[in-house]
């Protein structure tokens, strides 16, 4: 399948800030490819380089097979981009605002009347239409914002953090849309921070951090190469905990984490449901009923953290070694904005 | 469809969303009219007494500077207007669209256009009020209101390249304005430029706004015989050189916005 996106050698520097460092992406038409990473770490900067609104220092980016340092205005024919704030004319109305944004990709006044209509229906905005812009809610402008960007069915479509204050119904609601779309066959490159968005969402997830990519792969792939998958087993009675631990360490091969005030034994599982069938039939046949025994699959949080912090270790043993590695370290992890951003 | 006629395509459409907000948010235009209003008043009874200036009624002699002085000002709408659709984001949007590189310029400047043409209007009244008349007819009235929408637009690209290089509204609205105070008063504005410094006279009389002042009162029969003039080739083709100034301003400042529009980005 052809690539719809692909971006190679990407770089772009704030002073000495390297915001993109050498980022390669590849989106397979038809795909999405989620884009994760802690705050600051180039999702924004790279969704705008792709969304020709930023010119890279090195790199080359092409979206639907065009060049986009070379022809931006043709790439910009063939793209739909929400950023990351909603960029939505306070003084026009809903409908105005998408109406406006149809005519101006060119379509006549019939056809963007009418999108503009079906998509005000479809992001639950019809109510309030004929409101001005100043009046809606932050989650109201968010869904008018990206309805603006599907205004054309633009057979690309960059996302930037697309549900970032939508309410929960909202946000599946916004999953449901995405999912047409991609199913009617856009190619869609979203970033986001809520990592079970990528796990819903992405067919792909590329992980970034200080611009680079430091992971890629499908979901349960980086689940798998990060965290695997692990036995825990709890049980009732102090008696019983010593059998357990045996039994674990029998089959699992190696010592478990025991935890003896939570009466908590785990270990990795190295064959999955196999490991726990073989402990279930030595603590079945030892008389022990667990209050408690399964598998835990990494989710994508334990990936992200884990990643992103090995990242962090990284540099700051990189660091340590030179008299200017000071580089400012922001928020961390789902909470705790980039300080750098929020005032615009 | 040629790149000229997609300009104007777009351009109306940014126009019309710019009208919208001149509709709906209407405190900007009243502001942008008390202002000249103030200044008529200001002019006609508090200084209008202390400056005298020979062959003419000073009312008679004020209005064409008031004008002018009202469509430079006018401009530094541009600017914070610009200014204002990039701090929101709104020119991102723009940008990412397949629409012209010109649109976003060519709507503001043109519904700054408007806007200006509303206040010209109140304030035209208020000099009638205060005794100002245009006596050369329709057609020199319409001449020199020509010259002076020309002059306002031409000016409106500049302010279009301050709002574009302002970082912030508040930035631009200074920018946008501060160093038209220094334009207008070193001018025949309000003053015959041969009360000032013999080595002022000449920066005055080649100063724009001196041709576009000056244009306007041989237009409406503001400048009597044994006016002052000031001297030179600007003293005798005010007009020509309005024209020339106005058009020479848009020849240089819209390629240079323009081309500063695709560079910028939203800080
Ligand atoms: N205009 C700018 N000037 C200076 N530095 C910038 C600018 N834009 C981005 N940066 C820096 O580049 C880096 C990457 O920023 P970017 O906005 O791409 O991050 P992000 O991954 O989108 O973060 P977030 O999750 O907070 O949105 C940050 O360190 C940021 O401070
Ligand atoms: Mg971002």
């Amino acid at each position: 399948m052809a690539d719809a996106i692909v971006a190679e050698g990407l770089v772009k520097t704030y002073g000495s800030i390297r915001a993109l460092d050498h980022l390669d992406l590849k989106v397979s038409e038809g795909t999405v490819l989620g884009l994760l990473g802690p705050n600051g770490a180039g999702k924004t900067t790279c969704v705008r380089i792709l969304a020709t609104l930023l010119r890279p220092d090195a790199g080359r980016v092409s979206v639907a097979g065009i060049d986009v340092l070379a022809h931006p205005q043709r790439v910009r024919q063939v793209i739909g981009l929400s950023g990351q704030y909603a960029a939505v004319d306070d003084n026009l109305t809903g409908y105005e605002n998408l109406e406006m944004i149809g005519r101006l990709y060119q379509l006549g006044k019939a056809t963007a009347r009418r999108r503009a209509h079906e998509l005000l229906e479809r992001f639950e905005l019809a109510d309030a239409a004929k409101r001005t812009v100043k009046t809606y809610s932050g989650g109201m402008r968010r869904r008018l914002d990206l309805a603006a960007a599907l205004i054309t069915s633009p057979p690309v479509i960059f996302l930037d953090e697309p549900t970032t204050g939508l309410d929960p119904r909202s946000r599946l609601g916004m999953w449901d849309v995405i999912n047409e779309r991609v199913r009617s066959g856009s190619t869609l490159l979203l970033t986001t921070q809520y990592l079970e968005e990528a796990d819903q969402l992405a067919d792909e997830i590329v992980v970034i951090d200080h611009g680079r990519a430091i992971a890629r792969g499908t979901a349960n792939e980086l689940k798998r190469q990060v965290a695997g998958e692990r036995l825990e087993i709890t049980v009732a009675l102090d008696s019983e905990f010593e059998a357990v631990r045996a039994a674990v360490e029998k089959v699992c091969g190696e010592v478990p984490d025991a935890d003896h005030l939570t009466r908590r034994v785990g270990a990795p599982a190295g064959s999955g449901t196999r490991t726990l069938l073989d402990v279930a039939r030595l603590l079945d046949a030892a008389g022990i009923e667990p209050l408690d025994i399964g598998i835990r699959r990494a989710t994508l949080d334990d990936v992200f953290l884990t990643l992103t912090g090995q990242a962090a270790e990284e540099d700051e043993t990189k660091a340590s070694g030179s008299a200017t590695g000071s580089r400012q370290r922001t928020g961390r992890g789902k909470t705790g904005r980039d300080e750098t951003e929020g005032v615009r | 469809m040629s790149q000229v006629a997609g300009a104007l395509h777009d351009g109306w459409i940014v126009t019309k969303r710019n009208l919208i907000k001149i509709k709906r948010v209407p405190d900007l235009l009243i502001f942008s009219t008390i202002q000249p209003i103030m200044f008529v008043l200001l002019f006609a009874y508090v200084f209008g007494g202390a400056i005298k200036v020979p062959g003419v009624n000073y009312k008679e002699y004020l209005m064409a500077g008031i004008f002018t002085q009202t469509v430079a000002f006018g401009s530094s709408l541009t600017a914070i207007g610009l200014a204002d659709d990039l701090t929101k984001g709104i020119v991102d949007r723009f940008r990412s669209l397949p629409m012209s590189r010109a649109a976003v310029l060519i709507g503001r400047t043109t519904s700054d256009l408007l806007n200006n043409l509303l206040v010209v209007v109140v304030m035209g009244l208020c000099g009638l009020l205060v005794g100002w008349r245009i006596h050369t007819g329709i057609l020199g009235a319409l001449a020199g209101f020509g010259v002076l929408f020309l002059f306002g637009y031409a000016m409106s690209w500049i302010a279009a390249v301050i709002g574009l290089a302002a970082r912030s509204v508040e930035v631009a609205q200074s920018a946008g304005f501060i160093w038209l105070f220094p334009m207008t008063f070193l001018s025949n504005a309000f003053i015959p430029t041969d009360t000032l410094p013999s080595w002022l006279q000449p920066v005055a009389d080649w100063n724009p706004i001196s041709s576009i002042v000056l244009g306007l009162r041989d237009l409406w029969g503001n400048a009597p015989e044994g006016l002052a003039r000031g001297s030179g080739f600007p003293a005798q083709h005010p007009v020509l050189l309005a024209a020339l100034w106005s058009v020479a301003i848009v020849a240089v400042f819209m390629p240079l916005a323009i081309a500063k529009y695709r560079r910028v980005s939203t800080r």
